[in-house]
């Protein structure tokens, strides 16, 4: 390697490593203050870990992280479920109507996350249905279902479609050859779009707020409103979402840690 | 008794009856809010009081101003980081690219919330002060900051898609490293900026949480109006929601209809 491409070589290190350093910087100095006994970030007043504490101890957070993932895991569950087997028949609809189910499918995914979660809440509203658990499912329902549908249908694109007739042809029941046939060609897709829908309900602010029933509050919709209002009370709980913060980022970096080293043993495993 | 033959497309009717009723169904309801008055009679009203007001044709120049610096400001930065995480020989690169994306993984309230308490800090220091007040600026950050994985994901796959050979073509035809990259990278790659461009635009426009966090609630953005009319004026708020409504069918129009392979969130994990 001659000195030229060495230096480039650096720069452009350094220039990748300095973005994720600005990307990384506010989530490392809470993850430094959530051992701090104080609740206030400037200067560190002693290691504690009173914050974690609070956060294992406080009911009222507890229940917010517990209705935050449990809403994640219900609705991406029920997403998948109906972006499968929704991908499964638009595959085999005429190009028309799979067109047709296709471009709707887009709109929330293109659509402002604001204009779909206020149309979304006026029409249960207008309707009578008014702001229950069901509400807030399908708000979520919506913004995640499309994911899913976008990531099967690239697995149902690349199967051999002659197993699913080979299936039929040696008597199976159309649905057995769909059950043993098909989905286990698409279950890659089906599990990356879980996981998919998951993080896009963790990430949610909006259509949670908007969809909700009284009183439901999530991570999210906590520390907006917590931050906005900024007193010694909120402070507190606040502090204890740091630490939370903190043990997501700790969970991220052991994922990829975890998952790097998997793939060294995997080709090992190939050699 | 013969069953009738099961048939693989009826099992797209649960999905399609779902989206009739809650993404059709809602755009029409808004469409009617957005033309009547209080007393649900037809009116223009609610378009013309939108769009005679100077406080909102204000704002709405602002939200775009706001809009287009990040998704420019994104563009500069994710474009080179994507160019070179697809180009490298690295083994592990795609653990790059994973930390770019894994941030999503904490609510992004979350991690506007510890921006928030960086920049507080930061304003304390000797020569920082200014930043307290530098709402605007700290509003485009925070955006930039929020969204800037959904610039450099489609970037990433188009780029990674581009044939290896075509560089080694370009190189044997005489151009240099600056010739190729004009005439060959960006090309191949306007896809990936169009699906990034409106990826991080509309949000920009519309999240009025990082603004509302950073901008000391000094920054009115267009989503901020929605909100706003939504605990007052369902007609109002639907006629600014249907303005933005049009305004993501032309730009999804223009930047080439309704493609989803480059599509950003889709190639996350």
């Amino acid at each position: 390697m001659n000195r030229k491409s060495l230096l480039s070589g650096c720069l452009k290190a350094a220039f990748v490593g300095l973005v994720l350093l600005i990307l990384y910087a506010p989530i490392l100095l809470l993850a430094i203050y959530s051992f701090d006994k104080t609740d206030m970030i400037g200067r560190f007043e002693g290691f504690s870990l009173s914050h974690y504490a609070a956060l294992f101890s406080d009911s009222k957070v507890l229940g917010m992280i517990g209705n935050t993932f449990l809403l994640a895991f219900v609705a991406a569950l029920l997403s998948t479920l109906l972006g499968t087997i929704g991908a499964l028949g638009m595959f085999y609809c005429k190009k028309r109507i799979k067109g047709a189910i296709h471009a709707v499918s887009q709109i929330p995914v293109i659509n402002a996350e604001i204009v779909t979660a206020l149309a979304l809440a006026i029409t249960f509203v207008a309707v009578g249905f008014g702001k229950s658990y069901f509400t807030l499912i399908i708000g979520h329902m919506v913004i995640c279902t499309p994911f899913v549908v976008l990531s099967v249908m690239p697995k149902l694109k690349q199967m051999d479609n002659s197993l699913y007739e080979a299936a039929l042809d040696l008597g199976a029941s159309p649905f057995k050859a769909l059950r043993k046939v098909v989905l286990p060609q698409i279950i890659p897709g089906v599990i990356s779009g879980f996981m998919l829908a998951v993080t896009l309900s963790l990430d949610d602010y909006i259509v949670t707020v908007y969809t909700r029933p009284t009183g439901f509050e999530t991570i999210s919709t906590y520390v907006f409103n917590a931050t906005m209002k900024g007193n010694a009370h909120t402070a507190a709980t606040l502090s204890s979402f740091w630490a939370l913060t903190t043990i997501i980022f700790l969970v991220i970096v052991l994922f990829v840690v975890i998952s790097n080293l998997a793939g060294i043993r995997r080709k090992g495993a190939k050699k | 008794m013969k069953m009738p033959r099961f048939s693989r497309k009826t099992l797209c009717i649960p999905y399609a009856v779902f989206l009739v009723f809650f993404v059709i169904v809602p755009m029409l309801v808004i469409l009617f809010y957005a033309f009547t008055d209080k007393n649900m009679h037809i009116s223009f009203q609610n378009f013309i009081r939108f769009f005679s007001d100077p406080t909102k044709l204000s704002t709405i120049v602002y939200s775009l101003v706001i809009a287009l610096i990040t998704t420019v400001v994104c563009l500069v930065i994710a474009y080179p980081v994507a160019y070179i995480l697809a180009r490298s020989k690295m083994k592990k690169k795609f653990v790059i690219l994973m930390l770019f994306v894994l941030p999503m993984w904490i609510n992004f309230v979350l991690r506007v919330n510890a921006l928030r308490e960086l920049f507080n800090l930061l304003s304390g220091l000797e020569g920082l002060e200014g930043l307290g007040s530098a709402n605007y600026f700290k509003t485009v950050f925070g955006m930039v900051y929020d969204f800037l994985p959904f610039m450099i994901l489609p970037l990433y796959t188009t780029m990674l898609k581009i044939d290896k050979s075509l560089y080694e073509a370009s190189a044997d035809l005489g151009a240099n490293a600056f010739t190729t990259f004009m005439r060959v990278t960006v090309p191949l790659s306007i896809p990936g900026i169009m699906s990034g461009v409106t990826m991080v635009f509309l949000p920009s426009m519309t999240n009025y949480v990082v603004s509302d966090m950073l901008g000391n609630a000094k920054v009115t953005i267009i989503g901020k109006f929605i909100y706003e009319y939504f605990g007052t004026d369902w007609h109002m708020g639907s006629m600014v929601a249907l303005v933005l409504l049009i305004v993501v069918f032309i730009s999804t129009w223009l930047s080439g209809g309704f493609k989803s392979e480059e599509n950003v969130r889709g190639t996350t994990i």
